[in-house]
């Protein structure tokens, strides 16, 4: 049994598609009227605690390729090509499956 | 004068525009967004309305669309091209003019008739008009609030590359007036060149007075100068 969960696993490292998410967000110099109104309503709502708020866009993305560094370097180019504007917004990479 | 307009799928003030042009003697033709050969044309037409549903981003993904390849290239050999609207925000998408198009401050969509001022017009797109003019033009959009970094802003501002205002009736040019915050009340610009206009009012709507008013009209008049 521990034989075959060690061969599962290594078959996992070997995996060839890779789970990604990215999340784009509004610059921080860039007003971001929804998230105001969230917050806003939060405080309405009796929550205080909340300091800052900002409301943005979230992508899973899957990637075939084994290689992290290459589909993270991959998945940049995909966000300034198209999924972020640059002039108006930030995004983070995350990796979804590990 | 040859003009071509862009037709993408969900534009909504292409006929409009083309009704306008050929009012104004334009030989006028629809081009639709998958085409990859643009006919020869004086001028170039993003039109308002809101390309594949505004999904992403407004103009984001009409600005990746094949005849927009076209489009770029005719505007670096100088060929002039307008965006109203939603064809301002594709022009942003594509960086043929700097900034961005942001969410109306009050979150509203904005449907009305506004002031603004023609701040420039030492060019071909406003030489019909008198110098700060004020001008009646219909706006309708979610997304026409300008943003640019502030370096640009200051560039814009000293190379006089701002075309409109939004203003009063009178002119006055405050966050009063400002319908939906953009920045230093900037409701249309030019590229450095100046052959490339992106604006958010809509010129088209205005070239009738049984209509609305003939406020438009001298921005296509001006083209024909």
């Amino acid at each position: 049994m521990k034989l075959i969960l060690v061969k599962l696993d290594q078959l996992n490292l070997k995996r060839d598609n890779l789970k990604f998410s990215v999340t784009v967000t509004l610059k921080k110099d860039v007003l971001d009227p929804q998230g105001k109104v969230v917050h806003q309503t939060l405080e309405n709502m009796g929550i205080n605690s909340i300091t800052n708020l900002r409301q943005g866009k979230y992508f899973e993305i899957d990637k075939n390729e084994n290689n992290e560094p290459k589909a993270k370097e991959k998945l940049n180019e995909v966000c300034k090509k198209l999924l972020v504007n640059m002039t108006i917004e930030d995004f983070k990479i995350f990796r979804l499956d590990k | 004068m040859n003009s071509s307009v862009i037709v993408f799928p969900g534009s909504n003030c292409d006929r409009d525009i083309a009704v306008a042009l050929e009012k104004l003697k334009f030989k006028n033709k629809m081009i639709w967004h998958k085409e990859t050969i643009l006919p020869k044309s004086d001028l170039i037409v993003l039109p308002g309305g809101f390309s594949y549903g505004d999904y992403l981003r407004s103009g984001a993904i009409a600005a990746k669309s094949n005849i927009l390849k076209e489009v770029v290239k005719a505007a670096n050999k100088g060929c002039l091209i307008l965006g109203i609207c939603n064809g301002f925000q594709i022009l942003t998408e594509t960086g043929l003019l700097k900034g961005a198009l942001l969410q109306n401050k009050n979150l509203k969509f904005l449907g009305k008739d506004v002031f603004v001022k023609a701040v420039n017009t030492d060019n071909k797109f406003c030489n019909k008009y008198r110098k700060n003019q004020i001008l009646k033009l219909n706006i309708a959009h979610n997304e026409g609030n300008y943003f640019t970094n502030a370096e640009h802003l200051k560039e814009l501002e000293e190379r006089n590359l701002i075309a409109f205002k939004y203003c009063s009736e009178d002119g006055v040019v405050n966050e009063e007036n400002n319908p939906n915050g953009s920045l230093n009340n900037i409701a249309g610009i030019f590229n450095e060149k100046k052959n490339i206009l992106g604006m958010m009012p809509h010129p088209e709507r205005m070239v009738d007075p049984i209509i609305t008013n003939d406020n438009g009209v001298n921005l296509f008049t001006s083209l024909l100068n």
